[in-house]
């Protein structure tokens, strides 16, 4: 579903960030992306969901080419991706059910479909008792499954973290680890940069790493690879 | 797109301002300053424009016949007159009608009879442009049997040339403020803009189409706009109805007048409100227009 064929990437300041490459990513998978940090994994993910563009190569998702992609199409490629990022990137005026519903209003979704979806999701990372609650009332943990399920709330086909439990102790990233766990079993795709190599060695997965813009090495169920 | 859609940016344009309340009065204070120096100079501009049309129309040429000309002569140079470029109207006046006009305007007492009347029959000419006045005065000045042609030579093209100047400079004035007032305005929202980018990044992630993201920011700059006009409007129509409440009797049996005050305030009024929204969709539409390009 997420094809990669000699990508490129240089930005302005002529760093290059991707330099050839090629991947190919099918349905249902779950994938860590690891390497040290400049070595272009943040760049990897963000041309994924069209953050960047790439300089040439070609990015498939769903059939769609990203490299191709009219900017004025981007949000309806977005609808099928969600992301999740290190800081979490909720509204803090908002409450934990009206950053979740945030998403769906967005896209103009009905009022009784918003309610319905929302306390799904809520329920499936297991926050339906703290909806009314502000983000800042809510620990880093909580936080983040705020994130996922505002990633989750418009049923997309792929997840894109990028350092998820970056920011969380050792004990909440496992819970969160479990919620990717636990999504990826109902059949979303998983990529995830992450630095934490506990996590990579223990709940095992295809590895891909990434050092100068290439793809060092791809293997299914391998390990973080790195001393951390 | 959809009604609930657009009653969704609605609420979110005026719960914006409440959020941002500061900058809120800031941009809408900008606004009033504009708007309020705008709405004085229409009102100056409109009402000399009003008095250079009353003088325009009651600028007429006074052709005076020869007192030689006879009945024919005079029904010759009347068919000559009716043939000059630039004519709109001739009315012709008997030298007794003459006469009863100068005994109306200064009475009696002047020792003039009908039986010795110095007068020359006219032809009172009006040009359909009064800006040519001059030049249509020159053309009949040539035909037979005038014995001279009078209009207020010099002193109306001064008048017009005066009047011409004050506009010129009147609309240039307001299209600088204009100008001013929206860099002003768009600066102002850049601003709350600038509080509301992680709201904007969200939106972006999440699949948000640009317009989407753009019309609660619109809808707020619009608000601002009307906000801003609310002064203006008071103050012109409180300074617009004193002023002609004072000066207009002191018009009355002038040749010119102030604009009435039912239509013209609902006019100027209006304009002010207009451009206070349009000055607010502008500037918000233009500062949003960089937060979306990623």
């Amino acid at each position: 579903m997420i094809l990669m064929k000699n990508v490129y990437k240089k930005y302005p300041n002529g760093i290059v960030a991707a330099n050839g490459i090629n991947v190919e990513i099918d349905k249902g998978e779950f994938i860590y992306v690891v390497g040290p940090s400049g070595a272009g994994k943040s760049t990897f993910i963000k041309m994924m969901y069209r953050e960047e563009r790439p300089t040439s190569g070609e990015i498939l998702i769903n059939g769609i080419n990203l490299a191709t992609l009219k900017t004025k199409r981007v949000p309806y490629l977005r609808r099928q991706i969600g992301v999740v990022f290190q800081d979490f990137k909720l509204l803090p005026r908002l409450s934990v059910y009206d950053n979740v519903a945030f998403a769906l209003e967005v896209i103009e979704e009905t009022p009784i479909n918003i309610r319905k979806r929302v306390m799904e999701v809520l329920e499936l990372v297991g926050l339906k008792q703290k909806a009314r609650m502000l983000p800042t009332e809510l620990s880093g943990g909580e936080q983040q499954r705020v994130s996922i399920a505002r990633a989750l709330v418009n049923v997309p086909a792929v997840i894109i973290a990028d350092e998820p439990t970056g920011n969380l102790d050792p004990e909440t990233s496992w819970d969160i680890m479990n919620l990717f766990e636990e999504v990826n079993r109902r059949g979303t795709t998983v990529i995830m940069a992450t630095h934490n190599k506990e996590i990579v060695n223990t709940i095992r997965h295809r590895v891909i790493a990434i050092e100068g813009g290439l793809i060092v090495r791809d293997e299914y169920g391998g390990d973080y690879g790195y001393e951390s | 797109m959809k009604a609930r859609t657009l009653g969704r940016h609605f609420r979110e344009s005026i719960k914006s301002l409440g959020r941002n309340s500061w900058m809120s009065f800031a941009s809408a204070s900008a606004v009033t300053v504009t708007l309020l120096l705008v709405g004085v100079f229409v009102m100056i501009m409109m009402n000399l424009n009003k008095v250079a049309d009353d003088l325009e129309t009651d600028v007429e040429i006074k052709v005076l016949v020869e007192l030689t000309a006879d009945e024919t002569m005079t029904a010759q140079l009347e068919q000559d007159i009716n043939k000059v470029k630039g004519i709109e109207s001739v009315v012709y006046s008997t030298k007794e009608a003459e006469l009863e006009d100068l005994i109306k305007d200064f009475g009696k007492n002047m020792g003039l009879s009908e039986q010795n009347n110095p007068l020359r029959a006219a032809f009172y000419v009006k040009a359909s442009d009064p800006q040519e006045t001059g030049k249509v005065a020159e053309r009949i000045d040539n035909l037979a049997n005038t014995y001279s042609v009078e209009y207020g030579e010099g002193e109306i093209e001064k008048l017009f040339s005066f009047l011409n100047l004050a506009r010129n400079v009147g609309l240039g004035l307001i299209l600088a403020l204009l100008f001013t007032a929206m860099f002003l305005i768009s600066n102002t929202i850049r601003i709350t803009i600038v509080a509301r980018r992680r709201e904007i990044e969200i939106m972006k992630l999440v699949g948000a189409t640009n317009w989407f993201i753009r019309i609660p920011f619109i809808l707020e700059g619009m608000w601002i706009g009307i906000l801003g006009a609310i002064l203006p409007i008071t103050l012109v129509t409180m300074l617009y109805y004193n002023l002609y409440n004072v000066v207009q009797p002191y018009l009355v049996g002038e040749l010119f007048s102030l604009l009435p005050l039912t239509p013209f305030l609902y006019q100027v009024n209006g304009l002010i409100l207009l451009m206070g929204i349009f000055i607010g969709v502008w500037g918000s539409f233009m500062s949003v227009r960089k937060f979306l390009r990623v």
